[in-house]
């Protein structure tokens, strides 16, 4: 399994690439591989308001719907419409084709409690 | 794995949409030592089962099997069973793992009731595990293992035989999946070398390891009721579509709730809906029509052979018929969907 050094996580599985002030959001190999196949995927509209901590859209396999949990609070301003049509690059290629939406921050201390690869996994050996 | 019923349950292995295409295309091999096995024996034990049952047992010859509903007073389900006939003397039901206890209560307690002291009522579920393969190929996978063409064991039939030379089992051509195939009731001990030997004669021929999560989808495509969906104790026969497997020439128990039921119309049906939005319905979701509530969902996913939102529902019987355009309400917004015909999916 795979957890790029240069991306932040959450403890609800989510990544995050911070750029400036927009952070690039989507979920990690871990949470793709226990989902299993996800066949639908529901995002929010360019614009929206997200809250930290609060779900932001739905992900779901064959079996079950998870909600995505948004790591940041901010303003949506690109939205992956290309994964709504083709679920299977979440399974295929998490940190990169199938990256969800970006989020302007009003401020970096939004990131301040965001985990390093070496934390998420730690943290997910120890959820196993 | 999973845990369900006090077992380790595998919910898939390669992924549930491969092993769902796999069992459509080609074979598929699943664990389902879960399922429990009841036998009822001794002198009067055929009018012990023809009495608990809604179908009918004297249509069945010695080794067949035949698919029935066990019903309560009220006519909702106890269970669903494949009933096996070895003899005049000797049934196996196999039922689900989540209900054996109960049925076997049940049972015991009909038996008191009823007055049936010469009949033998026993749990054999630690006895047997239970190994299917499924799929267009099953057939060629079994061939090289069994002491019999399983080409000669007719649809609902079964055969106790070998297999691999050495391993004593019922082989029965029954399944969940929709596709041709066979149920294999083994001792436990047996299970693993067969599981390897089928796995191995299978081979040339695409079979592969399917999980719990397959076995839902295909079955759902077809439309077969799976307990604590599209059955319940507060559910009947009637109302799940089921009515041709009651037969009302005999007795059972629930048969004056059924006949009501059958005669004067159902609160509730059963229906098979299709997503016209995009979505994937869930059990519990609200159907509605013009906004108002008419019903909810029993089972619901992804079809993946038809690529689509698909889901049985109970519904008020005046919004039952095929072709009609109803609402699903996911995460509060009304999803349309048409009601369709079951099974989903036809070859």
């Amino acid at each position: 399994m795979d957890f790029p050094k240069d991306l932040k996580y959450t403890k609800e599985h989510e990544w995050v690439r911070v750029e400036g002030k927009t952070v690039t959001v989507g979920i990690t190999d871990y949470a793709q591989d226990s989902l299993g196949d996800v066949v639908y995927v529901e995002l929010p509209q360019e614009g929206a308001a997200v809250t930290k901590h609060e779900p932001f859209g739905v992900v779901e396999s064959v079996k079950a719907v998870s909600d995505l949990y948004s790591p940041v609070s901010g303003s949506v301003t690109e939205v992956n419409d290309a994964i709504i049509d083709s679920p299977e690059a979440i399974n295929e290629d998490p940190y990169g084709d199938a990256w969800m939406i970006k989020v302007e921050i009003a401020s970096n201390s939004e990131l301040d409690d965001l985990l390093t690869a070496d934390e998420y996994q730690k943290f997910i050996e120890e959820e196993k | 794995m999973v845990p369900f019923a006090g077992w380790e349950m595998p919910v898939q292995y390669s992924g549930v949409i491969d092993e769902h295409k796999a069992v459509r295309s080609a074979c598929g091999l699943f664990d389902v030592s879960h399922m429990g096995e009841i036998e009822i024996s001794g002198d009067s034990a055929i009018d012990f089962v023809q009495f608990i049952m809604t179908n009918d047992i004297e249509r069945i010859a010695d080794g067949q099997c035949q698919y029935t509903l066990l019903c309560r007073e009220d006519g909702g389900v106890v269970d669903d069973t494949i009933v096996y006939k070895f003899n005049i003397d000797r049934y196996l039901f196999v039922v689900n793992a989540s209900n054996k206890d109960k049925v076997f209560d049940w049972m015991q307690q009909v038996q008191a009731k009823e007055k049936f002291p010469d009949v033998s009522i026993e749990d054999l579920s630690a006895s047997y595990a239970q190994i299917a393969v499924q799929g267009p190929k099953a057939i060629d996978a079994l061939r090289p293992l069994l002491d019999v063409d399983p080409a000669d064991i007719r649809h609902f039939h079964f055969h106790l035989g070998l297999l691999a030379g050495e391993i004593e089992a019922i082989v029965s051509r029954t399944g969940y999946t929709g596709e041709d195939g066979f149920e294999i009731y083994l001792d436990p001990a047996d299970a693993p070398a067969l599981w390897k030997a089928l796995t191995d004669s299978g081979m040339p021929h695409g079979i592969r390891p399917a999980g719990l999560g397959a076995r839902d989808t295909l079955r759902l495509e077809m439309g077969y009721p799976l307990y604590g969906h599209e059955l319940a104790d507060d559910i009947t026969p009637i109302e799940a579509g089921l009515g041709k497997y009651v037969r009302f020439s005999k007795d059972f128990p629930g048969k004056e709730v059924l006949e009501k039921q059958s005669r004067e119309g159902t609160s509730k049906a059963l229906v098979g809906l299709k997503m016209l939005d995009a979505g994937i319905p869930r059990q519990g979701y609200e159907v509605q029509s013009g906004g108002k509530t008419i019903g909810q969902v029993a089972s619901g996913t992804m079809s993946p052979s038809l690529e689509v939102g698909i889901a049985t529902a109970f519904v008020k019987p005046e919004f039952k018929a095929a072709g009609s355009t109803v609402e699903v309400v996911i995460r509060g917004r009304a999803a349309k969907a048409e009601v369709v015909p079951l099974p989903f999916y036809k070859k």
